[in-house]
This record gives structure tokens, sequence and C-alpha cells, in this order.
């Protein structure tokens, strides 16, 4: 015991900097962005704002569009992803692996490109769907299948990238019951279908519940797609009111306005759906038994799985095919055929856009500095926190969450108006970035760390420390490398978020800071859809070598939820 | 202090220094003496090795002006940041005012931009030779901060798999026909400065109410002035409202179904000047790659490749090409688009909602 006095326990201090660090990150831009939504612009207080917010069409359509726009797709996404990942976890659907598989494609995909994709396929007149119904029922060349520059078409871009949230969340769950209480029911005489519908059902209802609250958010703060599908159309959502709020002259005043509603919404659904999951203990009471038993679908076992291939065409296999279309054909609405084969847009994306390497460059740098920085924060707060080792863990631990509540549009506005202006101007730094996409990533990190460290029992670092040890020496030495997977699975994580990161970048980049998402947001504005399709498909290719990678160790994926951007 | 500038706070305080200073001219600071590209200067600029140019001209092209200039000089490396005119215009704004000086050279299709940065004073005065001795007054500033660059027409435009040319809308007032409801698309003055600055001509001459039974024809909005032409290549829609002339001479070059018209009302006329900046990080580079952007070598690219107009006595335009002189154009008024703007891009949010 005297030894372990004699050395200074650093882990106090050390705690209490990053309480401080986790409090700046979300304080200054929260704060900033309070006081600019009350102030006119000579900086006196006024409550202004706030009345054009609800009394301007211009500012209201767009909250009512983006409220039905969630509702919507949250309804869509409980609709498929519920019997989709009912079949997956709970019955013998032949290749339930690959299926997953396919859901966490979709997940990875950044949904932008996937809005880009969907133009390609089903813009009204040059969508390659449109064309192939042209073509089949011979219909005249005004008429079109699909138009994705719709109401409904955003919608419908929007859950194919939503749904793998309830989807997962379902999934685990349906995985995670037991199968004494379904067996109890056949027993007793219940059918297959009565025993789904009396005991699967209602205790798998809570994560459905908390699936289609995530999936509102998810649609509610996306800003990708309605910047892209939505202007041609000519309506907006709130993101992107908010972001045409900032450009010249920019009214960051009302933006700041604008972007409250979003950020307490944010916070009540978070609340009710902490709620919702909290109940989710009832459920499996009994703990740990054997494996789920497995409904026999019999004859419906390939049907079933025709269904599934079909819903995954719209989120994978159809965009993924428009954009290596579009790569290798001259025009990016003919099909690639040996008149129009080019390897020009190849060639124009990596040997003369000069914007590439240092997008590319940023985006790397971004990534993994965020990534290691993130894994660091949270191996330390999930450490604190699991372990109860300092007073107040809590509100480490309340800290390191928070920032999930912060709709990355909302950051973006609140970061800019922070480091804009003195006393820290980081603008047109990369620090800047890195401090948004720290914050983003961070709750997710800490959330797969917190479970990582459930499964380390705290026996062996108290062994460790009755030897001798600091609390930091016994970290680095006992629980990091008991640690180390799922270290690994949180860095490749928060790197593949960084990627996609779009919606807190738009507001945040400079010529020099660009980051690939935001280099294809801009080729998009001048239609260089060929371009968009090179470099998209690079960070898919770049995005699955680093999910291949983090799928090797276990427990990638599970639970965790990257953000839409 | 609220970094946000207007640019009608900065005009207010300009017209007072103008008016003040008219007087006065025998003090004013006149162009500079022409420069031309010495070897100390390409020195210099080799030791710099790169120069940042912010241009709203479409993509593949500013690229190939780049590789060019790359190719000219060797060891200089060109970065091309590409946006619409409006969006280069904020975001050197928003950086000035954050101190972040990373642009060297600026082109933009909205020369009322023009006037704003050299009222701000933060051009350089420079002269390129060819500037000097080539360039017609009213293409060069006399204080030598700026010259036309590059000069087109924004017009409309179809695609001939989908509309026959008889069928073809000739003029401006042809569009609010209601067979081309649904059929058309254009571009945004809030992104585009060849947008602007057409909405600006369009509006004084053939007034408002055109761009309020416009809005009622349901057009695909997009943003840059380069995408409807691209979207009409692609047979997305059939009629474009507004864009650029030299996309469409750069799509037909690639045998794209798309046609050029000129409105009977008047094209309006858009000019896209070159500058650079006193801050510039780079400013020997910044210099040679102005002096370049003038010179017959660069214009006639521009030209031949791009589609665009030059105004360099010693560019030969492209046979096939009706020549500028021989079309009805309207009117230029940077002035007028400085004093408009803002309030051209919020009655135009108001009519088309985006």
């Amino acid at each position: 015991m005297q030894r372990r006095n004699s050395g200074f326990d650093m882990s106090t201090p050390l705690i209490a900097a990053f309480a401080l660090v986790l409090c700046g990150l979300i304080l200054l831009p929260m704060t900033w962005l309070a006081y600019y939504s009350v102030t006119d612009k000579s900086g006196a207080f006024t409550l202004a704002n706030f009345k054009q917010l609800v009394t301007d069409p211009v500012l209201l359509e767009p909250l009512l569009t983006t409220l039905t726009i969630a509702t919507l797709t949250s309804l869509i996404c409980c609709v498929v992803a519920a019997p989709m990942g009912w079949l997956v976890a709970r019955t013998d659907l032949p290749m339930s692996r690959t299926v997953r598989a396919l859901v966490t494609a979709s997940f990875v995909t950044p949904p932008f490109l996937g809005a880009i994709a969907w133009e390609l396929l089903a813009a009204p007149n040059s969508g390659l769907l449109n064309q192939a119904y042209r073509a089949w029922t011979g219909a005249g060349s005004d008429s079109h299948l699909f138009n994705i520059y719709s109401f409904t078409g955003l919608v419908f871009v929007i859950s194919c990238y939503t749904f793998p949230y309830v989807f997962v969340l379902v999934a685990n769950t349906l995985d995670r019951i037991p199968g004494d209480l379904e067996d109890a029911s056949s027993i007793l005489g219940g059918r297959a279908f009565a025993t789904a519908r009396r005991i699967t059902i209602p205790l798998a209802m809570p994560a459905l519940l908390a699936g289609a609250l995530v999936a509102f958010l998810q649609a509610m703060t996306l800003f990708g797609s309605p910047a892209i599908l939505a202007l041609p159309a000519g309506f907006h959502t709130m993101t992107t009111k908010i972001w045409s709020l900032f450009q010249y002259p920019p009214k960051a005043e009302l933006a700041a306005a604008a972007a409250l509603p979003l950020l307490l919404l944010t916070v009540a659904l978070l609340r009710a759906e902490h709620k919702i999951l909290g109940r989710r203990g009832f459920s499996v009471v009994g703990g740990k038994t054997g494996e789920p038993r497995l409904v026999k679908l019999g004859a419906l076992r390939w049907p079933a799985l025709i269904l599934c291939i079909v819903v995954m065409l719209c989120p994978v296999f159809l965009p993924y095919g428009a954009l290596l279309n579009a790569t290798f054909s001259k025009v990016a609405s003919k099909v690639v055929s040996f008149d129009n084969f080019t390897f020009h847009n190849i060639e124009f994306v990596f040997f003369e856009l000069s914007a590439t390497k240092l997008a590319l460059k940023n985006t790397f740098i971004l990534g993994i500095l965020t990534a290691t920085i993130c894994t660091l924060l949270a191996v330390v707060t999930a450490y604190v926190t699991t372990r109860k080792a300092v007073p107040g863990y809590r509100v480490l631990g309340f800290l390191a969450t928070a920032p999930v509540a912060i709709p990355g549009i909302v950051l973006g506005v609140g970061l800019f108006l922070s480091y804009t202006r003195p006393p820290f101007v980081l603008y047109g730094t990369l620090w800047i970035l890195l401090i948004a996409f720290v914050t983003i990533a961070l709750p997710a990190a800490y959330q797969q760390l917190q479970t990582g460290f459930r499964t380390v029992h705290v026996d062996l670092e108290e062994a460790s420390r009755i030897l001798g040890a600091t609390r930091l020496q016994s970290l680095a030495h006992i629980t990091a490398p008991l640690l180390r997977t799922s270290v690994i699975a949180t860095w490749c994580f928060v790197f593949v978020g960084v990627m996609r990161e779009l919606s807190a970048a738009i507001m945040l980049f400079t010529s020099e800071t660009k980051v690939i998402s935001v280099l294809i947001f801009d080729l998009n504005e001048s239609g260089d859809l060929a371009a968009i399709s090179v470099l998209g498909l690079m960070m898919l290719a770049i995005t699955y070598a680093v999910v291949i990678l983090a799928n090797r160790v276990p427990g990638f994926g599970g639970g965790v939820r990257l953000r839409n951007t | 202090m609220r970094q946000h500038f207007s640019r009608r706070d900065v005009l207010k305080a300009s017209t007072s220094i103008v008016a003040s200073t008219v007087f006065a001219s025998p003090i004013r600071a006149a162009a500079p003496p022409p420069s031309s590209a010495t070897p100390e200067l390409i020195a210099a600029a080799q030791k710099e090795g790169k120069v940042v140019w912010y241009t709203s001209v479409d993509l593949p092209l500013a690229e190939r002006v780049a590789k060019t200039f790359e190719a000219r000089y060797p060891g200089i490396a060109v970065r091309v940041e590409r946006s619409g005119a409006e969006r280069v215009f904020q975001r050197i704004g928003q950086e000035y005012s954050s101190r972040v000086h990373a642009v060297d050279v600026v082109n933009s299709s909205d020369a009322a931009h023009f006037i704003t940065w050299k009222e701000d004073g933060i051009l350089a005065p420079f002269v390129p030779e060819d500037v000097a001795k080539h360039y017609p007054a009213e293409h060069k500033d006399p204080d030598g901060q700026f010259a036309s660059f590059r000069v087109w027409l924004c017009t409309i435009g179809y695609n001939t798999d989908l509309v026959k040319p008889e069928d073809a809308p000739k003029s401006f007032a042809d569009l609010l026909d209601p067979k081309w409801k649904g059929k058309m698309v254009k571009a945004h003055p809030g992104y585009s400065g060849t947008i602007m600055t057409a909405t600006f001509q369009m509006a004084r001459d053939l007034g408002w109410p055109y761009f309020e039974k416009l809005a009622q024809q349901n057009v695909m909005q997009v943003q840059s002035s380069a995408d409807p032409p691209k979207k009409l290549a692609l047979g997305e829609r059939s009629v474009m409202c507004d864009g650029n002339e030299y996309n469409l001479f750069q799509l037909m070059d690639k045998k794209s179904p798309v046609e050029v018209v000129y409105a009977t009302e008047g094209s309006p006329i858009i000019i896209g000047p070159n500058g650079i900046f006193k801050a510039a990080p780079n400013p020997n580079a910044a210099r040679l790659f102005q002096i370049f952007s003038f010179t017959p070598e660069a214009q006639q690219l521009i030209v031949d490749f791009g589609g665009l107009r030059s105004v360099h006595p010693q560019t030969k335009e492209r046979p096939g090409h009706k020549l500028l002189k021989d079309i009805k154009t309207l009117k230029d008024d940077p002035a007028g688009v400085a004093k408009q703007g803002e309030e051209i891009k919020a009655r135009y949010v108001k009519l088309f909602k985006v």
C-alpha cells in the first residue's frame, strides 16, 4: 500500500483536464449559438429572429416540410426494417449473413453519394430507370416512372440510407431474446405466427420504437440529400435553409435561431429514445440461455430472400451500378457500350482536378487524427465511468454523450460562430474541422468502448494496482491490451464516419481545408456527375477497406451508429 | 464587432470616396507600368512553387488553363478553387475577415465583385503587357487592378433530340409558353455570377413580371450556369432558360445534341475579369499567372477549348461561332449589379422558393 501512494497518481488532474476539454467542445459553440439567436446585426438583444422563424413562410415552410419528411421516413424505415430484422434474426432465411452484410453496406454508404447516384437512376428524363421504363413500355418521351426531384423522391432516398439504423436496433434485440419464451409459447400450442405475434413482436417493440425515433432524427438532421434533391425541385428543408442563410449576404443571427429548434427537438427525441430503451431490460429477464429458436419459413424461404435482395437493390446495387456506369461512360445518362466507353473521367479526377490531392490529404489527416483523438478520449472516459474511478464520473460520461444531441449542421453553425472571431480564430485551419469531427464522433466512440470495458473484469486491474501500479499504468499494461479489439474497431468506425461527414464540414471548410465530401458536393453544384462517380467509388473503396479491417475484429457495428450527414 | 460586411455598406462608403476624389485626380494612383514575364519574375515564382486561382469558370476549362500554365512554367503548381462566383465572393469575404489569405488570383463571372474588392482596397494594381498593349479601354480597369479575362453570353439552349429546331424557343417570351412547363432547367443567381448578371440585365430590360411568370413554369432549379447545358446534354430537360453559351459550344464539340439560341430580346453579356490580391500568399506566381492569363496563348485556349470569347485582338474566333458583334446583347452594367445584387437575390428566392 505504501508503494502505491509513493508515485503521484496523474489521473485526477488529467481527468479534470478532460472534463474541461469536453466542456469547451460543447459549451463554446452552443453558447455562441444561443447568443447569436437573440441578438440583431448590431449585437443588441432581440427576439425578432424567433418571431421571424415562426411567422415568415420562407422559414416556416421548411420546418414543416422537414417534420413531414422525418415522420414519413421513420414510418417507411420501420415497415421495411422490422420484417427484415425479424427474417434475419429469427428465421431460417437463407444467406442471412449476406443480407446483414448488405445492410452494413448501405449503412456505410454516404447518404449524399446515394442521393447523387439516385439522380443518375431516377431523374425524370435522363434517369437510367426511366429510360429503361420508356424503352420497355414504348411510353412517350414525356412520361416517366420516377421523379427523384420531388418530395416523394427525397423521402425515398433518405429512407434508403436510414433504414439500417432501425434494422440494426431490431435485429440486435431479436438476436438477444432468449428462445425459452418462444419455446414456452410453442409448447402451450401456439403456432409459429401466434408466437411471433404474442411473444417476439412485443419483446421487440421497444427496439422498434427507439428505431423509429432514431430514423426520425436522422431524417430531420440530414443535409446532403435534401440539398441535392430538394433544391432542384424548388423546396427547402430546415438544414438546407440554415445553410442558405450563410450565403451572401450572411444572416448568422437568423441561422442561429433556426438551428435551435433542431437542437431542442433532437434533445427531446433522444430522451424519449433513452426512456424507451431503458425499459428494455425487463424483456430479457432470465439472462443468457440457448440460441434463439429459428422459425421455419418452409416454402417461403426463397421468396423471403428475394424480397430482401429487392429491398437492397435500392440503397446498394442500383446506386453502385449507376456510379460505376457514370465512371466509364462518356455521358452519365448513357449505358456504357463500346462506343462511349472512356477512361477520361478517371484520368480527369486523378491527373487534372487539382483539388483531388488536397482533399484526399485533408480527409486522411482529419480521419486519422479524429479517430486517434476520439479513441483516446473515449477510452479514458469509458474507463472512468465503467470503473467509477473518480468522483463526478457521471459528469464525464454525460459530457462525452452530449454531442449526440447536436445535429451536424447545428454544430457547424455553432463552431463557425465561435471560431471565426476572437479569442479563437481557427477558421481556415484544419483545427476547426478536427474539433467538429471529434465532437461529432465522440459519443459513438464512447458508447462502443463502454461496452468493451464492461467485458474486461475489474479484478485484473485491481491485481495490478495492488502490485503497485498507478491507475494509468494499470490502464496501459492491463486494460488496454485486453481492449485492443474494441479499440481498433472504434478507431475504424470513427475514421469511416469522418470520411462521410458533410453537414458540419460544409459550414467550416475553406479552399485550403476542403475534404472529399465537400469536394463531391461542390462538383454536384456544377453538374460534374462523372467526376463525382469516380471520387464516390474511391471513397467507397476506402470505406470498405476500413470496414473489412474492422470486421476482422469482433464487436464492430453492433449497436453503434454512424451519423447521417 | 461583426465580421460580416455588406456590399451595400461598402458601396455607400465608396460613393462618397469617389465623389471626393473625382477632382483630385492628379494624386490618384494610375495604372502601374506594364509587366512582362521576365526571367527574374519566373525564378521568383518558381521559388514560390504554386499559385491558387479562385475562379467560377467551368471546372474542366479551369483545370486546362492551369495545366497549360504548369507546362509553360514548370515547377509552379496551380490549384484551382472553383465554385459559383457568388460563392467565391462570399468565401473571399469570409476568409479575409478572418485574416485567411489563401487566394492569389481571382476570376469572377460577376464583374460587380471587382468594384467591391477595389473599393475594399484588396486588389493589387498590376498590368500585364498584353493588357496594356492590346486590350480595349472598356475591358481594363483604369487603375490597373483587373481586366476582362473572358467574355461570353448567357443564352437559351435546347436539346436537339427532344426539340425540333422549328419548335425551339426564339425569345425569352417564348419560354413562358405552357408547352415548356416542367421541361426547363435554370441556374441560380445566388450561386452563379453569370446568372446574377443576367438576372440584373433581364429584370432591367424585361421587368420582374417576366420572372414571376417564369417561376410558374415549374423549372428545374440548378446552381451553376455551367449545369443547365449539362442537363440538356444528359437529356434531363429539353430547354434551358439560362446558362453558359460556352458550355453549349463545348458540348457541341463533343457531338452532344444541344443547340444555342440567342434570344430576340438580346442575350445578357457576361464579363469575367481576372485580378490579383495585395495579400496574395504567392505574389510572384500570382503576377506570372496574371500575365499568362492574358497572353494570346491562354486567350486562344479559352476560345478553342472553352468556347469563350476573348477581347484580345490577336485571338481568332472559331469558325461556326457567331461573332459577338453580330449578336444582339443586353447592356452590361457591373455598377448596377453591385447596387442591386442583394435585392435581386432576395426577390429571386421569393419567386422561385429556393
